[in-house]
């Protein structure tokens, strides 16, 4: 069943006040690191101060001998895991990998990786007893830079890696772990058409999630196998799998507990701690609680993937694109993975462009390996390609929002890497655009106006949820995904919509792994689309439950009986005349009904509809400093239908954010050694409340036909374009094109000296 | 009869760089294994790394999605997200 009537709509579409506000408002809501247990041990990593080197030994007895130490930890009480490929969790992944990187074997790959882990009686002991622990080193030469990393006598960090989709198979092994590729049309008739070509090349930083709240868990390993893990990730069945895998252990045996999660933004689809302390809990035999420090959030988890963006655009004069080549060599981190495949199909599917080539490469090097982060890859292609085809209006001497409009791709378009759209909304995304007021705002000197668009896919997958109709007629829905952009709010408001009872009187739980079905994580912006799916698919069954206890009470046919605003009413006069039965009533009576009311639901949710957006920034350059104050912004996006509209918004304004620090000041900052010099965030500068406008949030409603109330993901493409926006319109306010990433003042700076003449001492 | 478009190149290296086919086949658990067939090791690469787009609509891990003889089907690498 649809409801995509807007105006027969009472609750989505509302904005009520998130369930779980209170708790987070007021302190109470418990995230990973306010878990406690009797008995509990403190566990603390010790970690590589190198970029690359080999682990030729490592002594424990120190760190065992020390008072209160109840557990040492290497890679040796791990299982050994063969090389394994599978996707799971947010992209492609090698377990063995996975577990090299919880706890390094044989090498060390990068500056932050675990080597040992200690488990003792307090913190103080804990940190103490890491430094007891010897390990011997021999340093090898590493690479930070992706170019320095394919080069043929760069250092090489797997000898069983040969990069793959390139025939034949290399017999040398290499950083460069796949190549991947993409056409469509003939490129070189394209060229041939083409009247103006222009041909750039970009780059951008490999930046942290950021998210406030570090790793942290609880894991209580008891004798008999069984398991007990509380932490903050973005998917319990993921830790739970993850763990089982790593440890060896039978899924069954692990029951992981959700926590509160204090942002994620793709960086907590993976495990770091939680394998450990389950090792070190196993050997201790006592709870063990680890929590990390920022520093060690910075140094050993993933970022987003940074890279280099080679465009090469084709044009009639008239502004028709009709050819282009997109090269794209990503960071994968010390293993392989990076979202190479992704940010080559996103970068040029918002333009209908007859003859596409596009190649990428994943490229492994001595950083963390990455991890997801909104819509991972498409930022770092589409900067590229945005810039570019900015870039090329100036060229033609066309409003680049005129560019993008005549190029836009549309229902029946043959999206370059394949699929022909339908039902998208990237149109009307420029429409709106158009429409705003933002482009008729006046600018001043040193200001300038950028527009820049993006896309992302959205997915769907696997979801469970329960509908309880409690005996006072209140209900509980219960999802297996962690709550972390107010969904509990969305889930709670189309439960209700069906049910027809008021929000209020329904709670949403986030339950552990035995509580619910499997649900794979909270990633993708599925939750609200595939999640919600389950959830109203749930409270139908419900609803068609409650019809029959109608019927049962009035002694009539289930058939005869209509459900509207949360009563059962007689379908007609030949249903005979009964008083309306409210749900609380028939909640009341459910015992003498044939007991609970309830049903639980699980899917495999397909057709998530694709996000498209269109960013406006204006900003305003200090010449004298180099900081770029952003002066308005305006982030328009295809949301396909609101449930919440403060939440959709919310990610529009969070993700446009987190882009505009990825523009002007996110960078890992590396020494000679290989070393991180910036673990924190006075020195890894992400944008605060005071550096931004009220970002405007626009949403253009197509509602999804694949999903009952019209949802699509929302969470990912707002930090598509904002890179681009921001750079386009730096360029547009003194005349410079900046092409490397971060755009921070040190740069603009040296931008700006190398364009304008020296200026004199009595200036 | 639906035909198969294989977008990437990777998976190309199981078809001797063929990259349309058409394929017998009105699911997409019978086409997958139906391209094994002919094109041995191509089945467990569509399963493990591939998603299906079918006229224009991804589908992952979705054996049972229904295949019509005029769909458009486009073979491309799997998505997760942040």
């Amino acid at each position: 069943m649809t409801y995509l009537d807007k105006a027969s709509l009472k609750i989505v579409g509302t904005r009520p006040i998130r369930p779980d506000g209170v708790d987070k408002v007021i302190g109470r809501a418990n995230f990973g690191a306010d878990m406690v247990m009797p008995g509990m041990l403190w566990g603390k990593v010790k970690r590589s101060p190198h970029a690359h080197a080999r682990i030729k030994s490592i002594k424990i007895d120190k760190a065992l001998a020390l008072p209160g130490v109840k557990a040492v930890v290497t890679a040796a009480d791990f299982p050994m895991i063969p090389s394994e490929e599978a996707f799971v969790g947010e992209g492609p992944m090698n377990f063995r990998d996975l577990s090299y990187n919880c706890m390094a074997r044989g090498k060390v790959l990068y500056d932050g990786h675990a080597v040992a882990a200690v488990a003792a009686t307090s913190p103080a002991i804990a940190e103490e007893a890491t430094d007891l622990i010897e390990v011997e080193y021999e340093v090898l030469p590493h690479v930070i830079d992706v170019e320095d990393a394919m080069k043929p006598d760069a250092p090489v960090l797997h000898d069983d890696l040969f990069t793959q989709g390139v025939d034949p198979k290399p017999a040398k092994a290499s950083n460069i772990a796949k190549r991947v590729g993409f056409a469509k049309g003939d490129i070189a008739a394209g060229w041939k058409e083409a009247e103006i070509t222009i041909e750039r090349r970009y780059t951008t930083q490999p930046v942290h999630q950021a998210y406030i709240e570090p790793h942290a868990c609880v894991v209580s390993a008891g004798n008999d196998d069984q398991c007990t893990i509380w932490s903050s990730s973005q998917g319990q069945f993921m830790v739970r799998a993850y763990c089982a895998k790593l440890l060896g252990i039978d899924i069954a045996n692990i029951r992981a507990m959700p926590a509160e999660i204090g942002g994620g933004f793709g960086g907590k689809t993976l495990v770091y701690l939680e394998p450990v302390a389950l090792a070190l809990s196993k050997k201790a035999g006592r709870p063990v609680k680890i929590v990390m420090s920022r520093e060690e959030v910075f140094r050993g988890t993933g970022p987003a993937a940074g890279g280099v963006i080679e465009v090469k655009l084709g044009a009639k004069k008239d502004g028709r694109i009709v050819a282009a080549e997109l090269l794209v060599k990503l960071q994968a981190g010390a293993f392989p993975g990076s979202p190479v495949g992704p940010a080559c199909m996103c970068g040029l599917a918002m333009y209908d462009i007859p003859h596409v080539n596009i190649v990428g490469y994943d490229v492994v090097s001595n950083r963390p390996k990455v991890a997801a982060y909104r819509a991972p890859g498409a930022p770092n292609s589409t900067f590229g390609v945005e810039s570019c085809i900015d870039e090329l209006a100036l060229e033609l001497k066309m409003e680049p929002l005129r560019l993008r409009e005549i190029n836009a791709a549309k229902d029946g378009t043959k999206a370059a890497h394949g699929p022909t759209w339908a039902n998208i909304g990237f149109s009307q995304t420029l429409e709106a655009a158009r429409a705003s007021g933002h482009l008729s705002r006046p600018l001043g000197p040193n200001q300038g106006r950028g527009i820049a668009t993006g896309f992302w896919f959205n997915i769907g997958g696997e979801s469970s949820a329960a509908v309880h109709i409690n005996e006072d007629g209140t209900a509980t829905v219960v999802e297996g995904n962690p709550d972390i952009g107010g969904t509990r709010a969305s889930m709670a408001m189309m439960a209700a919509e069906v049910l027809g009872i008021a929000y209020e009187r329904v709670r949403p739980v986030v339950a552990d792994t035995a509580s619910i079905g499997f649900s794979f994580l909270t990633g993708g912006s599925r939750v609200t689309f595939a999640t919600g799916m389950a959830v109203t698919q749930a409270a139908e069954k419900v609803v068609v439950e409650l019809k029959k206890r109608a019927a049962m009470i009035w002694d009539i046919s289930p058939d005869a009986v209509e459900w509207t605003d949360g009563k059962a009413y007689p379908a007609g006069p030949n249903a005979g005349s009964f008083e309306p039965l409210s749900l609380q009533e028939i909640a009341l009576k459910s015992g003498r009904t044939g007991g609970p009311i309830s049903a639980e639901v699980a899917i495999n949710a397909q057709g998530a509809g694709p996000g498209f957006a269109t960013h406006i920034c204006d900003v305003e350059v200090d010449r004298e400093t180099g900081h770029v104050k952003i002066l308005r912004y305006t982030a328009i996006q295809d949301v396909g239908r609101a449930i919440h509209p403060s939440y959709v918004e919310g990610q529009m304004q969070g993700g446009v954010t987190q882009g505009i620090g990825w523009a002007l000041n996110e960078e890992y900052v590396y020494d000679k050694e290989g070393r991180l010099d910036n673990p924190g965030f006075l020195d890894y500068r992400v944008p605060v409340a005071s550096d931004l406008p009220m970002i405007e949030a626009i949403m253009v409603e197509v509602p999804n036909p694949r999903h009952p109330f019209g949802a699509k993901g929302v969470g990912e493409v707002p930090i598509v374009p904002p890179m681009a926006a921001v750079a386009n319109a730096i360029a547009d306010a003194i005349g410079i094109r900046m092409r490397d990433l971060p755009m921070s003042p040190p740069k603009l700076r040296a931008a700006l000296d190398g364009h304008e003449p020296p200026r004199l001492a009595a200036e | 009869m639906p035909r198969v478009v294989l977008a990437g190149v990777a998976a190309r290296r199981f078809t001797g760089g063929q990259s349309e086919f058409e394929v017998e086949a009105d699911t997409v658990r019978r086409m997958i294994v139906e391209l094994d067939r002919r094109f041995p090791g191509l089945g467990q690469q569509i399963d493990e790394s591939m998603a299906v787009a079918i006229d224009g609509e991804i589908f992952q891990d979705a054996y049972m999605a229904q295949l019509n003889p005029d769909s458009e089907i486009v073979l491309i690498p799997k998505i997760g997200g942040g």
